[in-house]
C-alpha cells in the first residue's frame, strides 16, 4: 500500500475541509474589525488595514445591542435552569416512581414527540395573548420550560440509579421529595450538565419564537435584533459583521470550553436507538 | 397484582407533585395548541377575530380547498422539497465523508479537525445567514472573488432565481453537517474491528468492506439522521427570512414554513395559516413514516 500518498491525500482533504468550515467565521471576525468600506474594497482585503472597534462601539451605544445581549442571556439562562428542573422532576418520576398509568402516559408523550413545534405556534400565540404574555420574556420562556425530549433523556439516565439507594433512604425516613433533591439530583449531574449546555446554546440561537412573541424592539433577543438590523444597515457590512460576532462568539466560546459535555449532550439524543 | 392497597400512596403523591409542573407546561403550551391548530384551520380566524373572537366562523374545509388552488402554496412546497431532497442527502453525505476521514487510522490531529468541522453547527443561524449574505454578494462577496480566480464569471447567488436555492442549501450543509458527522463517528467506532478482519481474510477489498460492513452497520445512524434532518429541513425558515428578504427572488426561496409565518403573523390570516401548518405537518409525518417503512423493508 502507498501509505504516504494516502496519508498526504487524507490530510489535504482534512485541511481543505477545515478551511471551508472556518473561512466564513474568520472573515466575519476580520471584517468586523475593518474601517467602514474596507470589507468591500478592491482588491479584496482579508485582514483589516488598521483594526478598529468602532463598529462594536456603535452597536453598544447607538444601536443598543447590549440590551439585546442581556435579553438573550436572560432568556437562555431562564429556559436552561427551569427546563432542567422540570424535566428532571418528571424524568425521575417516570423512571423510578411507581404509579398507575405510568407507562401509558409516558408512551403517549413519546408519540407526541415527533410532532414539530411550529405546528403549535399559531394557537400558542393566541393562548399567550389571552394570558397577557405576548411581548414578555415569560412568553418566550414558559413554552420551553419543559420538553418531552428532555424528560425522555433524563428518564433514560435515571433508570440507572440503583433502587437500593432509594429504598435505603426511604427506610431512614426520608420523604420522597427529599430523596429527589438530596440523592437523585446529584446523581443526575452528568446528564444535567450535558443537557444544560445543549439547551442554553440552542435557545441562545433560537429565532422564530422570540421573533413572534417579542414585538417591542427593546425586548428583542440578539438573533431577532440582528435580523431587524439587516433591514436598515444592510449596506454597512462591517457593522453587520460586528453584530454577527457579538451573537456567535459567546456560544462558540462556550462550546470550545465545554466541548466534551456538549458533544455528550447531542449524542445522548442521537444514540437512543 | 393488587397495587391498590399497597403503602405506595406517598410514592404516588410524590410522582404527582414531580410530574405536575412539567406535564402542565407540555399539555398547555404544546399538546393543547396542536389540537387547537386543527380546529383553527377550520375557521376563518383573521385580524377581526383577533380583536373579537366572535368574528371567527367555522368554515369547514374551505381553507384547504382555497389552499389547493393557491399557487404560492405549491411554489413553497416545491421549494421546501427541493431544500429537503437536495440539502438533506448532501448534508448527510458530506458528514459521512468527514466522519470517514476522521475515523481513518492514518488521520492525525483528529480532535482538532473534529472541533473545527463541528464549529459551524453551534453558531447562530441568523448570524451566519447574514455572513453568507455578504459572501454571496455578486460584486464584493468572497465566493465570487474566489471563483474569479478559476475564471468563473460572477453569479448573483441570492438574486438569481436559479441560484438562490443552491446558495441557501450550501449554507445549510456548511452549518449542519457537523452534527451528523459526530453521530457517524460514534457509529463507526461501534463497529467491531473483528468484522473487518474477517472480511479481509475472505479477500474483500476496501470498497467491498465499505459496502458490505460499514454501510449496513451504520443503518440505524442513517435512519435516525434521515428522519431528524428531514423533519428539521422541512421547517426551514430563517434562511430565506434573513437572506432573500422573505422568500425572493420571485418566490424562489419561499418555504412553506415562511408562507405560514407570513399568513399567520404578518397578515393575521390565522385560520388560513393553520391550514398551511396542518399541510406541512402531514407532509412531515408522511416523510417520517416512509423512511421507517423503507428501513423495515430493507431489514425484511
Amino acid at each position: 500500500m502507498k501509505r504516504p500518498a494516502a496519508t498526504l491525500l487524507l490530510h489535504l482533504a482534512l485541511v481543505v475541509g477545515a478551511l471551508v468550515a472556518l473561512a466564513p467565521l474568520a472573515w466575519m471576525i476580520a471584517a468586523s474589525l475593518m474601517p467602514s468600506g474596507e470589507a468591500n474594497s478592491f482588491p479584496p482585503r482579508f485582514l483589516p488595514s488598521h483594526p478598529t472597534l468602532l463598529h462594536y462601539r456603535e452597536l453598544f451605544t447607538r444601536l443598543d445591542l447590549g440590551r439585546a445581549f442581556a435579553s438573550s442571556l436572560l432568556v437562555a439562562s431562564a429556559i436552561t435552569v427551569v427546563s432542567l428542573l422540570l424535566n428532571s422532576m418528571a424524568g425521575y418520576a417516570f423512571a423510578k416512581l411507581r404509579f398507575p398509568g405510568r407507562d401509558r402516559l409516558f408512551g403517549g408523550l413519546l408519540a407526541a414527540m415527533i410532532i414539530p413545534t411550529p405546528i403549535a405556534m399559531l394557537p400558542l400565540f393566541l393562548l399567550l395573548r389571552s394570558l397577557g404574555l405576548v411581548n414578555t420574556y415569560a412568553g418566550v420562556v414558559l413554552p420551553a420550560a419543559a420538553t418531552i425530549l428532555g424528560i425522555f433523556l433524563i428518564r433514560q439516565f435515571a433508570r440507572g440509579i440503583p433502587d437500593d439507594l432509594i429504598s435505603a433512604a426511604r427506610l431512614e425516613g426520608a420523604g420522597e421529595l427529599t430523596i429527589y433533591r438530596r440523592i437523585v439530583l446529584p446523581l443526575l449531574r452528568p446528564v444535567l450538565t450535558a443537557l444544560g449546555i445543549v439547551t442554553f446554546l440552542s435557545t441562545w440561537n433560537d429565532f422564530i419564537w422570540p421573533l413572534i412573541v417579542l414585538t417591542d424592539e427593546r425586548r428583542y433577543t440578539l438573533p431577532v435584533a440582528l435580523a431587524s438590523l439587516v433591514g436598515e444597515h444592510a449596506q454597512d457590512t462591517e457593522l453587520m459583521m460586528a453584530g454577527s460576532v457579538l451573537t456567535v462568539l459567546p456560544v462558540l466560546l462556550l462550546f470550545l470550553g465545554l466541548q466534551r459535555q456538549y458533544i455528550e449532550g447531542i449524542t445522548l439524543g442521537g444514540l437512543k436507538e | 397484582m393488587s397495587a391498590r392497597r399497597r403503602p405506595l400512596s406517598n410514592e404516588v403523591r410524590a410522582a404527582a407533585i414531580l410530574l405536575a409542573p412539567g406535564l402542565l407546561v407540555i399539555g398547555l403550551f404544546f399538546l393543547l395548541p396542536i389540537g387547537a391548530s386543527l380546529l383553527l384551520s377550520l375557521t376563518d380566524f383573521d385580524i377581526y377575530a383577533l380583536g373579537d373572537l366572535g368574528n371567527a366562523r367555522f368554515v369547514g374545509l374551505r381553507n384547504f380547498t382555497r389552499l389547493a388552488r393557491d399557487p404560492l402554496l405549491w411554489i413553497s412546497l416545491r421549494n421546501t422539497f427541493y431544500f429537503v431532497l437536495v440539502g438533506g442527502p448532501l448534508t448527510i453525505g458530506v458528514a459521512l465523508g468527514a466522519a470517514l476521514l476522521l475515523h481513518s487510522k492514518l488521520a492525525r490531529w483528529k480532535g482538532l479537525f473534529r472541533t473545527i468541522f463541528f464549529a459551524p453547527y453551534v453558531t447562530t443561524l441568523v448570524a451566519v445567514a447574514i455572513v453568507f449574505r455578504y459572501l454571496y454578494h455578486p460584486r464584493f462577496g468572497g465566493l465570487n472573488r474566489l471563483l474569479a480566480f478559476v475564471g468563473v464569471p460572477a453569479i448573483d447567488w441570492l438574486g438569481d432565481p436559479h441560484w438562490a436555492m443552491p446558495a441557501i442549501i450550501l449554507l445549510a450543509v456548511w452549518k449542519n453537517f457537523g452534527y451528523a458527522m459526530i453521530l457517524f463517528i460514534a457509529g463507526l467506532q461501534a463497529i467491531p474491528e473483528s468484522l473487518y478482519e474477517a472480511g479481509r481474510l475472505d479477500g474483500a477489498g476496501y470498497g467491498q468492506l465499505f459496502r458490505k460492513i460499514t454501510l449496513p452497520m451504520l443503518a440505524p445512524t442513517f435512519l435516525f439522521l434521515g428522519i431528524m434532518t428531514t423533519i428539521g429541513y422541512f421547517q426551514f425558515f430563517a434562511e430565506p427570512y434573513v437572506m432573500t428578504g422573505g422568500g425572493g427572488p420571485l418566490n424562489a426561496t419561499l418555504s412553506t414554513g415562511l408562507l405560514m409565518y407570513k399568513h399567520g403573523f404578518r397578515w393575521w390570516n390565522m385560520g388560513y395559516a393553520a391550514a398551511i401548518a396542518v399541510v406541512l405537518f402531514l407532509v412531515i409525518l408522511a416523510a417520517t413514516v416512509l423512511q421507517f417503512r423503507i428501513e423495515k423493508r430493507r431489514n425484511a
